[in-house]
């Protein structure tokens, strides 16, 4: 399997996220600098935490501009697994290839700490390896992560399952405690907490080793499954 | 020739023009005689910049001459953006602390932001990937709407940029004093790693080889930022807020970026960060270093805004930018590294055989002075020195003991002292995690990062009770060197070396130059005895308004290397049954001490006492206990002595309590700072071979599964019992219930 990390300017968890993948699962990654306008050879799309262009707009409103993005989008409706953490999840909600918007954290101060969350759905191509119902420990590092979407929006997520991690405290006052939501077709996931942080007893925590792993096993069922 | 209004050299020296500027009439005398005429208006900025204090080191110097700096592992000593240490394996450490404490007085978070944006670069500049950030700040006690506005701006500030640019904030120390009222004290430091063969160094050497410029454009942002920071505090200050610099720690990152690879370009000769006295400082200095001198058409410099004339461009401190001398020829592989990074490169200059600073200007010369007499040649001063008062009088005073009843209440309301409390509310700002290398999260007693690819890892600190310093100096100074060891050696590591970031007001009192000059003298011997030289620093004098100075306050970063993951120690207690020690013996000592100022409102008497020999022994057999596995936490006693590291070793240890039992005055056994002690904690089996290693232990009690603190007296009396829960609550509490006070 093939990642493709996604470097913006002013990305700065891009090598953390290669190393997870290189420590975790030993696959094939490489960086992919935001002029790139085709990413079709990957299996995989990563768009890594950050302040891309410095966020002095809104988080992630330049990036979803970048050249790559275009073939970010593409890869997405084809169905790719594409997976957005922090800034990275803020850029798909720019992009409108997921639903909602963040505002300032409720307390209006960034915030840097390890976060309990319960897996709300084990089901999607990121969480099989994760059992339902769960709690994990992932780092949270953001300014901007208060999960806003209308109550509309918020009744079709919940009804399709949609919400796949949620804070167990109310950290940030995020809509009914989103830390990570999917599409429709449940093939991209954003999501504020940074499991590429959570893959080492040395660093406090594994939990967010089994993301990771869920992405390879998946894609290896379905490789199988098509070949 | 364009019309500037600036004052004709004939009018600067008649009105004493360079008063404004900060400079003396002897040194503009002395600049006079350097040129051989009346220097013009561009050049007295240049020289008035580059003779500040803050750049200039005119007071300090002799003092800081006195630091042992050399050892077999120092690679890189004081004079250049960082010191550098080698960690082994081709690898090294290059690390600085800077001031940035005026700018923090009058615009808080950009002061605090480009404190850390200007330490960053002075690491990077040096061929060195950033890792790690920490910081030492100093505030009055909270008690004030300002007093709190500037620590919420000051933490927002660091947090804002830091966690930006993608370097971890991993640690740091903050106290609270009113001394720092109107004048909080903001030092950073960064500590970044590089390989031997990327080091690189500020100089501008080989005739013809050109000078660029790489990053931010220059804007008249910062102007005199060096000479405001070498001046006292004023009821004016706050008319200097222009002085202050406006960071973009975006620009930054792109610029990190950039120097990462500029560094492994072989026709690099030079680079350096334009920092305090911006353009002015780098060019001269580059130049100075390298015997060489430099022209630079400033026409070519990028501006921000039109109009700008030399003086501005000379003296601006915008940020974000790096002045590069490359091989002529090769200025195209620079374009195209910048080019990759957004950022913009231009041809400014060429180094010279004739060893002066020329400014070209719409086609004139604006300025032509020989560089060393900027960078070299700034006069230094021997000023006066008086012993101060208050150690004369404190150290008459007798010994005496607290009155202290009720022990519990007496931990818990220290355990709500701001200095002690937690200091969970700042560091849940920062991004201490980024880079995926934060092997000990801040709380502890250092920091500690991992070194990726190797089995080692790299411990940090930053240090200083000024309280100590205020009253006896030279022990003082001792005790700040001393106690950042001693945070290292918990942590498992072994100290390699400092930097040091000095604090104090006007060097022009003698009292105050007494204590720069005392201080200095102790911190010196303990970096003797404790081998750990001192690669670089920063001076920040000044820092005192009409209310008087601040505490001297001599900030120690010190950083030590692990040589194996698995003696990394934290401070908690790990596991109920284990033994728990105290090495070293507690003495009445209160003079300075967190308790004491606490019961009695102020500090008064003798500082703790230090000898060096029984210290640095401790240090080596508490490592010695740890690299040979016996040892489960570590803790240094520090301010609230013994009951303030007993609550925090059992506050985190994740349920866990401690039964304990003193012997002697329990208030002292309690509460006083003696100093070079430990508290830790040994699993069963191993207490024979720690005893033997660790000869001045002494058992005390036990780690216990009930989350409860019981201190005993040898009697059996039971004179404390605290849930650790209440003990949690207080801790934790404390500053987010101060800042949230409306009062």
């Amino acid at each position: 399997m093939k990642f493709a990390v996604i470097v913006f300017p002013g990305s700065n968890c891009d090598d953390d996220m290669y190393y997870a993948i290189e420590e975790t699962l030993g696959e094939e990654v490489e960086k992919v600098w935001y002029t790139e306008t085709d990413i079709s050879d990957y299996d995989a799309v990563l768009l890594p935490g950050g302040f891309s262009y410095g966020d002095y707009l809104r988080s992630g409103a330049i990036a979803r501009f970048a050249p790559v993005m275009e073939s970010v989008i593409d890869q997405a409706q084809r169905g790719k697994p594409v997976l957005g953490i922090c800034n990275g999840f803020q850029v798909l909600l720019e992009a409108r290839l997921l639903p909602g918007a963040m505002q300032f954290n409720k307390n209006l101060k960034f915030i840097c700490r390890p976060t309990p969350l319960t897996v709300a759905n084990a089901d999607t191509m990121f969480t099989t390896e994760y059992e339902q119902g769960s709690t994990v420990t992932i780092p949270v590092a953001h300014g901007e992560g208060n999960y806003y979407c209308d109550d509309d929006t918020l009744e079709v997520l919940k009804q399709n399952d949609r919400i796949v991690f949620t804070y167990q405290d109310d950290i940030n006052g995020s809509a009914a405690g989103i830390a990570g939501i999917t599409n429709e077709k449940g093939n991209i996931l954003g999501m504020m907490p940074h499991p590429e942080r959570a893959v080492s007893d040395l660093l406090g925590s594994t939990d967010g080793r089994r993301l990771f792993q869920s992405m390879l096993k998946n894609w290896r069922e379905t490789h199988v499954a098509s070949s | 020739m364009s019309l500037r209004l600036e004052p004709s050299p004939q009018q600067i020296k008649e009105e004493k023009i360079y008063h404004d500027m900060g400079m003396t009439d002897e040194e503009f005398a002395m600049a006079e005689n350097i040129l051989g005429r009346l220097p013009n208006y561009t050049e007295t900025g240049v020289f008035s910049v580059m003779w500040s204090e803050h750049c200039s080191y005119k007071h300090s110097k002799v003092l800081l001459r006195k630091f042992p700096s050399k050892g077999e592992k120092v690679l890189q000593g004081p004079g250049e953006g960082a010191g550098i240490i080698d960690i082994g394996d081709r690898q090294a450490v290059a690390f600085k602390a800077e001031s940035h404490n005026h700018p923090s007085a009058v615009e808080p978070y950009q002061g605090a932001a480009t404190g850390v944006g200007g330490i960053l670069r002075d690491v990077f500049s040096m061929g060195a990937k950033p890792i790690a950030l920490l910081n030492s700040l100093r505030f009055g006690e909270l008690q004030s709407a300002r007093g709190r506005y500037l620590f919420e701006e000051v933490v927002a500030g660091i947090a804002g940029y830091g966690n930006c640019v993608g370097v971890p904030t991993i640690g740091g120390e903050i106290q609270f004093d009113p001394c720092y009222e109107e004048n909080p004290l903001m030092n950073a430091m960064c500590v970044g790693l590089i390989n031997h063969e990327d080091i690189q160094k500020g100089v501008a050497e080989g005739t013809g080889n050109t000078v660029m410029y790489v990053g931010a454009s220059t804007g008249r942002d910062g102007i005199h930022g060096a000479t405001f920071a070498s001046e006292e505090l004023g009821e004016d200050s706050e008319e200097k807020r222009p002085s202050v610099q406006v960071g973009d720690p975006f620009m930054e990152k792109l610029l990190m970026e950039a120097c990462q690879d500029l560094v492994q370009l072989e026709s690099l000769v030079g680079i350096q960060d334009m920092g305090a006295a911006g353009l002015a400082s780098s060019s001269s200095e580059m130049a100075s270093k390298a015997g060489f001198g430099i022209e630079m058409d400033l026409d070519k410099v990028p501006q921000r805004e039109s109009g700008m004339t030399p003086y501005e461009m000379m003296l601006s401190e915008s940020q974000e930018r790096m002045l590069l001398v490359v091989k002529q020829g090769h200025e195209q592989e620079v374009r195209d590294i910048c080019d990759h990074w957004g950022l913009y490169a231009a041809e400014v200059g060429h180094v010279m055989e004739e060893q002066n600073l020329r400014l070209l200007f719409e086609g004139e010369v604006a300025a032509d002075i020989p560089a060393d007499a900027l960078a070299e040649e700034a006069p230094v001063y021997h000023p006066e020195s008086t012993e101060h008062r208050v150690f004369t009088e404190n150290q008459k005073l007798p010994a005496s003991s607290l009155p202290i009843a009720d022990m519990k209440q007496t931990l818990l309301d220290l355990l709500r002292q701001p200095t002690i409390a937690s200091k969970e509310w700042v560091y849940d700002q920062y991004d201490y995690m980024v880079q995926t290398n934060t092997a000990v999260q801040p709380g502890s007693d250092a920091a500690v990062l991992r070194v990726r690819g190797t089995n080692k890892a790299l411990a940090m600190t930053t240090d200083c009770n000024s309280r100590y310093i205020y009253l006896d100096p030279e022990t003082g100074g001792k005790i700040a060197v001393a106690e950042a060891a001693r945070n290292i050696v918990c942590s498992g590591g072994t100290p390699l070396g400092l930097t040091d970031c000095l604090n104090y007001g006007s060097p022009e009192k003698p009292e105050i130059y007494w204590q720069l000059e005392k201080s200095t003298d102790g911190m010196s011997e303990a970096c003797s005895v404790l081998d750990t030289p001192v690669i670089g620093g920063n001076v920040s004098l000044y820092n005192e308004t009409q209310h008087g100075a601040v505490y001297p306050t001599p900030v120690v970063g010190m950083v030590g290397l692990i040589e194996d993951l698995d003696h990394i120690t934290t401070q908690s207690f790990k596991q109920a049954g284990d033994i728990i020690y105290v090495i070293g013996e507690a003495a009445p000592e209160f003079g300075g001490s967190e308790v004491q100022k606490m019961v009695e409102g102020g500090i008064s008497g003798r500082v703790p006492e230090l000898d060096l020999d029984v210290e640095k022994e401790r240090q080596q057999s508490l490592l010695e206990a740890i690299r040979s596995g016996f040892v489960h936490s570590a803790h240094d006693l520090a301010e609230g002595g013994l009951a303030a590291a007993l609550a925090e070793s059992v506050i985190d240890s994740g349920g866990l309590g401690a039964g304990v039992t003193l012997a002697g005055d329990t208030t002292a056994a309690l509460f006083a700072e003696t100093q070079s002690r430990f508290l830790v904690s040994v699993s069963p089996e191993h207490t024979e071979p720690f005893e033997n290693t660790a000869a001045d232990a002494v058992r005390i009690g036990k780690v216990t599964n009930e989350p409860t603190l019981e201190v005993h007296q040898s009697s059996g009396d039971k004179v404390l019992q605290a849930d650790v829960e209440e003990m949690e609550n207080a801790w934790k509490g404390a500053i987010p219930c101060l800042v949230k006070s409306k009062d």
